[in-house]
């Protein structure tokens, strides 16, 4: 048994705080369904293995000598893989900073809080390496059962990311709060991460589209202007992807220095830790915000009242605002590529209309639960006396409205462009945000606005035939836009999925 | 029209709720128009069950509830017209100042701009927190929380106030604050129906108490009716309160 207060003893108490959060997440907090969990768990490594079979296609005959495109793919999606880590990674730390659970009885403990944030910071690192394993494991699976096993160093290499990842990730997070102090870096680290989970893909379809004309980052990573500005095929920038072709050398370089760079940022960082953690308990003593000159009462109707009050929360609220516009930035490519057609006459402009239905999807969805089940004042809106349906579609309009004011500026362009196209985004953009909102309302469970960052906990159902359905309306979006009837079979699959929910939800038995 | 011939402030007959157990188990409750009644028992005695069903905010398997002659269960929104309600953590909008809270609070009750302005403004004052009406409820301590949680169940002015342990985790000059507001509530007229661990309060602030356990009505009184069931003329509320309860044990 190890010593109370040792990196040992954290380590056991960590692990099994983290084993148990873990198993309530996928329980979605009920107990006894491990053999669930397990099955569920089976089932999607399967599907993963299926899918990285049907994707990777004869990726696995590639050799130890290859080409340098292929090396600069293979960077290039360990970057993409690195920039979600590095997001992951930002976010975590920061929640260690500002998460009070549990701190202020260890900070108030005679034990060396350093070994405890040491912990932590290894258990991120061990975190974000599980969750980019489950997802790309399957695909090294694949590559290692069609090309051999030395493709199995794609999980050193995935290790090796992670712990950069995560140095990173301490290092700017650290940054911020001696730069900008602990009320600011909360916000600016959680926009920075999403910022720098997005970046990296939006840019390259943003290179992509003005160098090709399209959105294939494939094709821009293989043009031959990138290749004559990458290093030379024999430079140590390749290792990484050596390392992941299975070139043991490489795979040891990379892994060692990974490894030396996070076990000094971990040495140089963790003692510094417990001085944020106690700067960021003392935030929300800080300073009140108030409104500039007194607030005259003004009345509405309760369904205007209930609008109101949801657009004004969402307002004020930064971080979860962040939290949902962040899928915006995904829109910025097909803004782009809106331009370029407009500007240069191109047909393009087709790509749009999908990622526009689909982002209503997204947006539609987060926002609803935000109002649907976030709200704080339960007891308060259920004691009024007006009819809770009244109050729940006022819920909704809200949610549309906001969808309207965010998507509305991109089907005006549109219309600038081609009436149909626009009035094809127009209607699957209603489709989808109305379908996610309905989901979200046949699903609703009461919780805090707070926890908006762990709705998808609450229903898997829910979270999936939210993601299914917007796909789908994308699809007729697609198709519709592409002058097709064909639309009209891929809205029927659409409908169908929400007709399946319907007999799954909660709200059936209500 | 004298005191005897008006409605119940709340009448329940034969109420039922059961979850795991039964919460409430046939309770019969009669509060007078006017009356500062205070619910008290033990922990899980069916309480703030009681009182949800009441506010509308649980659905009873069985029972009737009448607030001021409104069958609750028939038609709840002419009942949470005229109810107020308080839990005892404070359910408000961080991102919103009291006086937009008021504001939302109005708009749900449907009461006119100028009254409801007039009533906040009165309530924000009455309970401290005039200085505090423009800043957002972020930075608020538990206590001015509550207050301005109690300010939201007042500002339509219902008829009928319920509070479950609206005094939890405030301190004595906040606690007395929030006994004065409701007092005069009571003063004019309002009725209150209040749940709370301490005695003291209860001893001090009610005209009736009713006890409760195991989900039913044990006892019920002024403070004088009860110290005569128990045989005691001058035991405190809460050796009357031990004593009635050991005596529910007992004979059950």
């Amino acid at each position: 048994m190890s010593t109370a207060g040792s990196l040992t003893w954290f380590a056991q108490h960590e692990s099994r705080l983290a084993w148990r959060d873990m198993l309530s997440m996928l329980a979605a907090g009920r107990r006894g369904r491990e053999r669930q969990i397990a099955v569920g768990v089976a089932v999607f490594a399967g599907f993963m293995h299926v899918v990285a079979f049907f994707a990777l296609g004869g990726a696995g005959r590639l050799g130890l000598h290859p080409d340098l495109p292929t090396l600069l793919t293979i960077t290039a999606g360990a970057l993409l893989s690195g920039s979600a880590m590095l997001s992951q990674a930002m976010e975590s730390v920061t929640r260690t900073f500002y998460t009070r659970s549990d701190l202020e009885l260890i900070l108030s403990s005679p034990t060396r809080a350093r070994r405890l944030f040491a912990v932590r910071i290894g258990a991120i690192a061990a975190t974000v390496s599980l969750m980019s394993l489950l997802l790309l494991g399957p695909f090294i699976d694949v590559l290692a059962w069609r090309g051999g096993l030395r493709w199995l160093g794609g999980y050193g290499l995935i290790v090796a990311v992670s712990l950069v990842a995560t140095a990173l990730a301490v290092i700017l997070t650290t940054s911020l709060f001696q730069t900008i102090g602990p009320k600011q870096t909360r916000l600016a680290a959680q926009i920075a991460a999403a910022l720098i989970g997005g970046l990296f893909v939006i840019g390259l379809q943003m290179a992509a589209m003005f160098s090709t004309g399209t959105l294939s980052r494939l094709a821009f990573l293989r043009s031959h202007y990138v290749l004559a500005h990458v290093p030379d095929i024999h430079s140590a920038v390749w290792w990484p992807a050596r390392a992941a072709l299975g070139d043991a050398g490489s795979l040891v370089a990379v892994l060692a220095v990974s490894l030396l760079l996070f076990l000094a940022v971990t040495a140089l960082y963790a003692p510094r830790f417990a001085n944020y953690a106690v700067a960021a308990s003392g935030v929300s003593h800080g300073s009140a915000r108030r409104r500039r000159g007194s607030h005259t009462l003004r009345v509405r109707t309760a369904a205007a009242t209930m609008r109101h009050k949801e657009i004004l929360l969402l307002i004020r609220d930064p971080w979860l605002m962040s939290q949902s516009l962040m899928q915006l930035l995904y829109l910025l490519p097909p803004a782009a590529l809106l331009w370029r057609s407009f500007a240069f006459g191109g047909h393009a402009a087709v790509v749009i209309v999908p990622v526009l239905i689909m982002a209503a999807g997204q947006l539609a969805g987060g926002l609803a639960w935000l109002t649907i089940s976030g709200e704080d004042a339960a007891d308060l809106v259920l004691t009024a006396p007006i009819a809770q349906s009244r109050l729940l579609r006022a819920k909704i309009e809200a949610v549309l409205e906001c969808i309207a004011i965010m998507l509305g500026p991109f089907v005006l362009g549109l219309l600038l462009f081609s009436p149909a196209l626009a009035l094809i985004a127009a209607c699957g953009i209603v489709a989808s945000a109305a379908s996610a909102a309905t989901i979200q309302l046949w699903f609703r469970a009461q919780a805090k606005r707070s926890q908006f960052r762990r709705r998808h906990t609450a229903s898997r159902i829910a979270t999936f035939s939210e993601a299914f359905t917007s796909i789908a309306w994308a699809a007729t979006g697609a198709v519709a836009a592409a002058g097709s009837w064909l639309a009209a079979i891929v809205a029927l699959i659409a409908i169908a999925i929400l007709a399946g929910v319907r007999l799954f939800s909660p709200a059936r038995a209500r | 029209m004298r005191q005897d011939e008006c409605p119940a402030a709340l009448e329940i007959k034969g109420l039922r709720k059961r979850f795991e157990r039964p919460a409430v188990d046939g309770l019969d409750l009669h509060v007078r128009p006017g009356e500062f009644y205070m619910l008290l028992g033990p922990n899980g005695a069916g309480k703030t069950t009681t009182l949800r069903m009441v506010s509308g905010l649980l659905r009873p398997d069985e029972g009737t509830i009448a607030v001021f002659g409104i069958d609750a269960l028939a038609d709840p929104i002419a009942a949470k017209q005229i109810t107020g309600w308080l839990s005892d953590e404070p359910m408000i909008y961080d991102k919103l100042t009291p006086l937009e809270y008021l504001e939302f609070v109005a708009g749900l009750w449907n009461v006119e701009t100028a009254v409801a302005d007039a009533r906040a403004r009165d309530l924000l004052q009455w309970l401290g927190l005039e200085k505090h009406a423009d800043e957002r409820c972020e930075q608020f301590s538990r206590g001015m929380r509550q207050k301005v949680a109690l300010a939201g169940a007042l500002v339509h002015e219902p008829r009928l106030i319920i509070l479950d342990e609206p005094l939890t985790g405030l301190d004595a000059g906040s606690a007395r604050l929030v006994k004065n507001v409701l007092a005069a509530r009571v003063r004019a007229g309002g009725t209150v129906i209040m749940t709370t661990h301490i005695l003291e309060i209860a001893e001090r602030m009610a005209d009736r108490i009713g006890v409760i356990a195991g989900g039913r009505l044990i006892a019920e009184g002024t403070l004088d009716e009860l110290r005569g069931r128990i045989g005691s003329g001058d035991a405190s509320l809460e050796d009357m309160f031990l004593a009635i309860v050991e005596q529910d044990l007992t004979a059950a």
